[in-house]
């Protein structure tokens, strides 16, 4: 919101353009600091768990996978299974949520510079919600065999609904301003959630289930949620990083973008796809986690400043990291019994939301 | 009869205080059918206490049962809802009684307030407790004979099924599933003290130690797949459509004894959550199962 942060839109990189050399500096050894956060993250996911396993003997086995390496980690039939087939995935998946999570948020609050948009604004939970409640109450497993369609169904009703929310806004052919859309975005979501309390009531006894999916599944999640995610997650990642840029011409205000050739409102429609496809496909596998697109973002521009070429990347990395941790202490706090990692997220981020509101209200 | 009614139910829940054993047994307002035939028209939004009324022969007052009373097949099933009761639609069917397993929102008061008496019966913690539900539906619907018997009965059949135990040096050990995010129960359930009866050792017990789950933790699978249990048993399988294939699928569970060797037994939801007359089904099956463990 600098003047420093204002450049043309042919300067896409992230850490290119007029900034100056102290500033880059700074964007680098955070940018440092974020990919140091996400290997911690990993190999503490990996080591840590209900079962005791030996570091080391975790570090031979991740070793011994790796092609045309082969040692022995000297671990049981079980802890190989625990580490590679139980962990592993868990710690991609936290990894990969957390950073689609995180950088949506961004995304978000870029687009409607308003600092308490987070992923979930335009319908995205209530719509997977409602996708997950059919698939689940029209037993749509026992249909198709092969493989699990509630995520499949989850990712469909994210996606309708944040449709929904941006068809309704378009008013004569013309996209409607950022309110327009937010309000748009609540009223799918009220209607979305309303079908979904109709249906639950109507099939009582599907109750359970529907609330097992919503409080987070990454518990229970294996390679095979992580083969769903990764292309979105990639496609999304790669678009966010690609418009950072143009947030930051955005930020400044519409007419500025405009007299730097830029067209504010397919650019905002164009983030939001991209930042909504990743949150979808995050809330599809992993089920509603919240907090981890507001806290993350603004503890980003608290330490590297509002300029998305720093948030956006450092959201996704340090977004990766709080996930991939947060989800370490869903499952040893109460070991061997899990918390949903919900909870978790929100302990640590309703208090901190709290603090940002404060700020915001004296600055 | 009112007074007799009352005092004998006070009785029956007096001798569960003593017995040490917490029973779950409320009676609100003054039965209307204060006659010696007990109520004549009850309505039933709890599945067990349908299960219950019908072993003991009080079917023919029953005039509507909940949506999900599905057992026996000839109870009345209706629209209403036992998670989020409707006074106005349960008095619809004029009942003098109404018996429920969960008071989210006020039920008790509002039918206390329209002259209505209501008995309720939560969760049961242990079997204990579920023959004194038996028994506290049957002084209520002057059945108390059938009910007795009923206990009785089920009592015998329960000790001998406990005695048919094969014996063994070393105790197997089991995993009871709710659903497919992997919570479970604990020994200090009523489902966990029908599995101590068939001689099994709780392979979660570890996982609500301290009982702040009430019995009902969600368990970590790699602990799961650590504490290797010779028999899991499915109570999801009408809930959550898990099957002995479907388990085998899951990431890392080829490597659990009891999948290698087959040992997984696919129970009936129903009969394996509910807390009534049909543990005993519940308890045979579990019998049967470590039975045949070589």
């Amino acid at each position: 919101m600098t003047s420093r942060s204002l450049r043309s839109p042919a300067s896409r990189g992230w850490l290119s353009g007029p900034v100056g050399p102290g500033r880059s500096r700074l964007g680098v050894r955070w940018l440092a600091v974020g990919v140091a956060s996400v290997l911690v993250a990993a190999v503490v996911g990996v080591v840590t768990g209900p079962v005791s396993i030996p570091v080391w003997h975790v570090v031979l086995e991740l070793v011994d996978r790796l092609p045309l390496v082969d040692v022995d980690s000297s671990l049981s039939v079980a802890e190989r299974a625990i580490v590679w087939d139980l962990r592993a995935p868990r710690v991609v998946l936290g990894l990969l949520v957390g950073a689609l999570l995180a950088g949506s948020g961004a995304a978000y609050q870029g687009v409607f510079r308003n600092p308490l948009a987070d992923p979930y604004l335009l319908g995205i939970a209530a719509g997977a919600g409602l996708g997950a409640t059919i698939a689940i109450v029209a037993r749509l497993q026992d249909a198709i065999g092969f493989i699990d369609p509630v995520p499949l169904a989850a990712f469909a009703g994210a996606l309708l609904a944040v449709a929904a929310a941006g068809t309704l806004s378009v008013r004569r052919g013309k996209t409607g301003s950022p309110a327009t859309l937010i309000l748009a975005g609540v009223a799918v979501a009220n209607f979305f959630t309303a079908i979904q309390t109709f249906i639950q009531q109507q099939n009582s006894e599907t109750l359970q289930q529907v609330f097992a999916w919503i409080l987070g599944r990454l518990s229970t999640a294996g390679w095979g949620e992580v083969r769903l995610l990764v292309p979105y997650a990639a496609i999304c990642m790669a678009g966010l990083l690609l418009s950072v840029g143009s947030l930051d011409v955005l930020a400044v205000g519409d007419e500025e973008a405009t007299t730097l050739g830029l067209r504010p409102r397919t650019i905002r429609r164009l983030v939001l796809m991209t930042a909504s496809l990743g949150a979808a496909a995050a809330v599809a596998v992993s089920g509603l986690i919240g907090f981890v697109g507001l806290v993350v973002p603004h503890a980003v521009r608290m330490v590297a400043g509002s300029s998305h070429r720093r948030v956006i990347p450092l959201s996704l990395l340090f977004g990766a990291a709080f996930l991939a941790l947060a989800d370490v202490v869903a499952r040893t706090v109460r070991s061997p019994a899990e918390l949903p990692i919900g909870v978790i997220t929100a302990f640590i981020g309703a208090p901190f939301f709290l603090l940002i509101l404060r700020r915001q209200s004296t600055a | 009869m009112l007074r007799k009614i009352l005092a004998s139910l006070l009785a029956v829940l007096t001798l569960a205080a003593c017995g040490g054993t917490e029973t779950s047994t409320a009676m609100s307002g003054a039965p209307a059918a204060a006659e010696p035939a007990g109520p004549a028209r009850i309505v039933s939004i709890s599945t067990v206490a349908t299960e219950m009324l019908f072993a003991i022969g009080a079917d023919d007052k029953v005039v509507a049962v909940d949506s999900l009373s599905t057992f026996p097949v000839e109870a009345p099933v209706t629209d209403l809802s036992g998670f989020e009761p409707n006074v106005e639609a349960i008095l619809g069917f004029r009942p003098d009684l109404v018996v429920l397993s969960y008071d989210p929102g006020d039920v008790v008061a509002g039918l206390e307030a329209a002259g209505v008496a209501s008995l309720l019966q939560g969760a049961s913690m242990t079997i204990a407790d579920t023959y004194i539900q038996i028994l506290a539906l049957g002084e209520i619907t002057a059945h108390a004979a059938e009910a007795a018997a009923l206990v009785d009965a089920m009592q015998a059949e329960m000790s001998d099924l406990a005695a048919s135990v094969t014996e063994r040096d070393e105790p197997l050990s089991y995993y009871h599933e709710l659903d497919d995010t992997l919570y479970t129960v604990t020994s200090a359930t009523f489902i966990g003290e029908v599995y101590a009866m068939a001689g099994l050792v709780n392979a979660a017990d570890p996982a609500d130690a301290d009982g702040s789950s009430w019995g009902y933790p969600q368990l970590s699978a790699e602990y799961l797949l650590d504490a290797d249990p010779d028999i899991i048993f499915l109570a999801d399988t009408k809930c959550c459509a898990q099957t002995a294939a479907a388990i085998a699928e899951r990431p890392g569970w080829e490597t659990l004894t009891a999948v290698s060797t087959g040992r997984i037994v696919e129970l009936d939801d129903d009969v394996a959550s509910r807390w009534g007359p049909r543990i005993v089904d519940f308890l045979r099956a579990i019998v049967d199962a470590v039975n045949s463990v070589e």
